[in-house]
């Protein structure tokens, strides 16, 4: 064929809007969510990012569930167990030629026993976990859009309790073209699960010719850093077997419960349960970002007890694999049983005391917030600041609490919550000099709103 | 209800185990009612006609399953199907017709048939079409030589009889390289102020600056500079399988499709079509030809496509070719430009093999980049080009999992930037890359030794075929050589040439992967990936390929 024919082209320009080749629904639709106002208090912080000597005056960011409380015991343990061969794992340098060949969408039995084991402690051995059910991915994020694959349809729904994380509506919707249908929850019962509204969402979706695969709910949850109690969580397997559909569970923030014996996983509920039909659909999500302060690893799991799952799960992981040097790292450190334990203990510890520090703190400027007793945020109420108990009126005080207090914090709305006025509030990802400061800025705002 | 609806339930869900003979519970369930079935619906028939031959059997079939419903209901029942077969309807229906249905007949069915997998039964929930199709699919020779290597694995001190690997891409040859490089300088940045919380927190998620420069760098080493890639165009992720992907879902709607000259990469099926429900549809290209991509074919393809209402979105190609190992030429470019151009759709070139040329100038070997020829400025519209690169085959380093897009569309990089937060790139791995290549030394060394090496090792591959009787295409890049064994199969079909392939795995104990893999349309065609091997891996090899032949 040749050159081209030059002669077509008028201009020098790309202006040839005739011809302009197209993208995918996929590409161009907004459902990656990054223009809502969860993502848009991220802009508005790093354009002006706070910083202790430099930009006192900044944004703080209290809109990232971060764990920065507990690096110094991470650090310490690598630098004394590891010191140069960190990077290549125990090994150390030699260890390269492995690292760099192992692409095996297994994952390194080692890893995985480690993460066995390791999940194994966070619930204080009330389950057990088989390493060769763990299917790695390159963080929660993948393992709850590849679950989403496996289990569900394009224009199937999962059903999701509200609120919820705001990266779900990317992460199971995006590329899978399966739909969220909302459980609504609400202040009158801590926005804990009940029957009627599972029975009602389902309801909803059959109504609207939806076929639902599963639920899917983050326990301890994503915004209201609470535990889901154990009877809900019998409830939720009760309902699933009924309908014949799938149970996820995330529990991504399973390490950071204040007090281990207020965590039940659904792990342990169908721990002692023979029958198949009801274990297989149960999957579990888990990742060290959350847990282990190590979001930029990007290691991620799959736990399931359906055989199928765990076969495609890990084919479906060549997608999204995690880096063998990653696992060669992390693999010692997990399975040294003394130092998990003594990491799992005081990270809850000091998350509990944060957690205190903020709600104390919040209190006193006459703010409630939900009880907690897991995660890395706190629930808070502002609903009385409300003019409007609508969307509108509490992203307009959302505004003001960015613009002009410089705090990002999320509001529930990003979080599909029914009920206007909560807002999600980051505390471990900053000094606590840092919290301080959020605290000292939240409360000057209530005194001159009270003055008013 | 008509006969076959009692039939259906349970089979299409149900999870035939791979390699079956295709007749999972669901089937078996079905044959053995058929052999009560057919006979009593004939008796009938002769008096009653088709309506009382469907209506008693249905109703004989009721009777008996209540009857063994009531006593059998305490059994645990380990054939009971996938409830889910027809889509929305509650379980009540399939459930309760399926499992006593199979219980009644009796069959003498062994429990390994029965028990899909080692460890329990196949469950009532079901699972999604896109995982069953893996489910169902059974294993490709592609997969199955794989498994057989990892169970078996070849190794000269240990395991002198394993299988030896010579069906997936990697590149050994140079690892030494790689090695001593980065034990020598990569303290330096473990030390300094590489701190865990440096490299824990959350990074942008397409990659570092740093890596992309270090990856811009390497892609353009790889063109001999004739091409000077800009960082802030590369999206990372965490390999070439995520890449391929992220852009289809990019480029195309689900049931769109690209076209693809064939033989291609066996993996193209997967990373293209598996969840995003793009199809491909393949352009042969035949050995008359040398291989080469014809236009015309391409044209061909794409209005035989339309008139089926199918929409091509783009064209995939593979320079350095995979499985051949040809570099495509200037002209062949701009004619696939050109083809996009007019029928305004868009070209992947997956160019993953580009740090791979092993063959000569004198030989007429250059490496053209489809960056090259999109850069000039006869090419306003480079919003059609996207170039799929991948780390892990230059640098020998799989396990690091870094792949990159690469493209001149806006839109495609911010969309693919969002995308690739769910296949990112591991920080410390990043950080581990950027502190041990980054320097222009390392990689000049790596390339040029590569080179040397993968020139080498192919034309000791080669020859050795050729000493054997078997010819091979030429090949200019890449870690593979094509091999012509027409010659060698019992019929000229692809069942011949799996007889073939099955005596290579089983006899000469080597993993090759089939022309049909590759999807050729030409049977008896091999891949033999030969950057595994050392030199005197080569002479293994030889002789077992010809004990094969000779077992003939």
């Amino acid at each position: 064929m040749g050159l081209p024919l030059m002669m077509e082209r008028s201009s020098n320009n790309n202006d040839n809007k005739n011809n302009v080749v197209e993208l995918s629904r996929v590409a161009v639709s907004d459902t990656h969510g990054e223009d809502s106002p969860y993502f848009a208090g991220w802009k508005a912080y790093d354009e002006n990012p706070y910083d202790e000597s430099y930009n006192p005056s900044g944004v703080i960011q209290m809109g990232l569930a971060e764990n920065q409380v507990s690096f110094d015991l991470l650090e310490s343990y690598l630098e004394k167990k590891n010191p140069e061969g960190s990077m290549w794992g125990s090994k150390g340098a030699p260890g390269f030629r492995e690292n760099a060949l192992f692409q095996d969408y297994h994952g390194l039995k080692s890893f995985r026993q480690a993460m066995a084991s390791f999940m194994e402690q966070i619930r204080g051995g009330k389950a057990r976990f088989d390493p060769d059910r763990i299917v790695l991915t390159a963080g929660a994020t993948a393992a709850n859009e590849l679950l989403t694959f496996i289990l569900a349809d394009p224009n199937d729904a999962l059903l999701v309790p509200t609120p919820y994380y705001p990266g779900f509506d990317r992460d199971l919707r995006w590329r899978t073209g399966v739909k969220i249908v909302p459980i609504h929850c609400d202040s009158s019962n801590n926005f804990q699960i009940t029957p009627e509204a599972l029975e009602s969402a389902y309801q909803t979706a059959r109504e609207a010719n939806i076929r639902v695969r599963g639920v899917l709910i983050t326990n301890p949850s994503n915004p209201l850093g609470a535990t889901v109690q154990k009877k809900v969580l019998e409830d939720l397997l009760d309902f699933c077997v009924r309908k014949n559909i799938h149970l996820v569970s995330d529990e991504i923030y399973s390490g950071s419960v204040f007090h281990a014996s207020e965590f039940t996983s659904v792990a342990e509920i169908v721990e002692n349960i023979d029958d198949v039909s009801f274990k297989e659909r149960v999957h579990i999500v888990y990742s060290l970002s959350k847990d282990l302060g190590l979001p930029g690893f990007r290691v991620g799991t799959i736990y399931s007890y359906n055989d199928n799952v765990v076969r495609t799960a890990r084919r479906m992981s060549s997608f999204t694999l995690v880096s063998s040097q990653t696992q060669h790292m992390l693999a010692s450190m997990l399975s040294d049983e003394a130092f998990t334990e003594k990491y799992i203990r005081i990270n809850r510890e000091r998350l509990r005391r944060r957690y205190e520090t903020i709600v104390d703190g919040l209190k006193k400027a006459g703010i409630e917030c939900l009880k907690g007793n897991a995660g890395l945020f706190c629930w808070m109420n502002l609903g009385f600041l409300l003019e409007k108990k609508t969307k509108e009126g509490e992203l307009e005080l959302w505004d003001v609490i960015l613009k002009e207090l410089k705090l990002n914090i999320s509001p529930g709305s990003s979080c599909h919550c029914t009920e206007f006025g909560w807002f999600r509030v980051c505390f471990a990802n900053m000094s606590e000099k840092t919290l301080e400061l959020a605290l000292k800025r939240i409360h000057e705002f209530m005194d001159k709103r009270r003055s008013f | 209800m008509t006969r076959a609806g009692i039939y259906r339930s349970g089979t299409p869900d149900s999870e035939t185990s791979p390699g079956s003979d295709g007749s999972g519970r669901g089937g078996g369930g079905t044959t053995a009612a058929m052999r009560v079935i057919v006979p009593l619906q004939g008796v009938v028939q002769g008096r009653g006609g088709l309506v009382l031959g469907s209506v008693i059997p249905c109703a004989v079939f009721y009777f008996l399953q209540f009857y063994l419903k009531r006593n059998r209901r305490d059994e645990p029942n380990p054939n009971s199907q996938n409830s889910a077969s027809s889509p929305g309807s509650e379980p009540n229906n399939s459930d309760s017709s399926s499992p006593t249905q199979s219980e009644h007949i009796g069959l003498s069915r062994s429990l390994s048939r029965v028990i899909l997998s080692p460890r329990n039964s196949g469950g009532h929930v079901s699972v999604s079409g896109r995982a069953n199709s893996i489910l169902k699919g059974g294993d490709s020779p592609y997969y199955a030589g794989q498994k057989r290597v990892e169970e078996d694995p070849y190794d000269e001190s240990g395991n002198p009889d394993g299988i030896i690997e010579l069906g997936s891409a990697q590149n050994k040859l140079s690892l030494d390289v790689s090695e001593n490089w980065i034990s020598e300088n990569s303290e330096e940045r473990i030390s300094i102020g590489l701190s865990l919380s440096g490299i824990a927190s959350y990074e942008p998620s397409d990659g570092l600056m740093e890596l992309k420069m270090v990856v811009a760098r390497l892609m353009s080493t790889a063109t001999k500079n004739a091409v000077s890639f800009d960082p802030s165009q590369l999206v990372l992720t965490s390999g070439a399988a995520s890449a391929m992907e992220i852009l289809s879902f990019c480029l195309a709607d689900s049931g769109n499709a690209f076209l693809v000259p064939t033989p291609c990469s066996p993996r193209f099926d997967v990373d293209v079509k598996w969840r995003t429900g793009v199809e491909t549809i393949h352009v042969p290209c035949r050995s008359s030809d040398g291989f080469n991509i014809s236009v015309t074919a391409l044209d061909r393809s794409f209005s035989q496509a339309k008139k089926r209402g199918v929409r091509i979105r783009g064209i995939i190609i593979s320079n350095p070719s995979n499985p051949m190992g040809s570099l495509l030429s200037r002209e062949t470019l701009y004619a696939l430009l050109d083809f996009a151009r007019e029928k305004n759709i868009h070209i992947i070139s997956n160019e993953i093999f580009a740090g791979s040329i092993h063959g000569d100038e004198e030989e007429e070997a250059e490496f053209v980049s489809i960056a090259e020829i999109a850069d000039t400025e006869e090419f306003l519209d480079k919003e059609r080009v996207h170039i799929v690169y991948d780390l892990s085959k230059d640098l020998s380093c799989p396990g690091l999992r870094t792949g990159a897009i690469y493209s001149f569309n806006e839109n495609v990089l911010a969309a693919s930037r969002k995308l690739t937060t769910l296949s990112p790139v591991s920080s410390p791995s990043q950080h581990l890359l950027i502190s041990a290549i980054s320097k222009p030394e390392f990689i000049e060394t790596y390339v040029r030794t590569n080179r040397q090496r993968l020139k080498r090792t192919y034309s000791e591959f080669v020859n050795g075929l050729k000493e054997l009787g078997i010819e091979c295409t030429r090949s200019h890049g890449g870690l593979f050589c094509w091999a012509d064994m027409r010659g060698l199969i019992s019929s000229y079909s692809e069942k011949g040439e799996m007889e073939l392939w099955n005596k290579f795995l089983n006899i000469g104990k080597i993993n090759v992967t089939p022309g049909s893999c590759c999807h050729c349309i030409e049977p008896g065609w091999f891949r033999f990936c030969f950057s595994n091997l050392s030199e005197k891996d080569v002479i293994v090899v030889m002789n077992r390929i010809r004990k094969v032949l000779f077992n003939m």
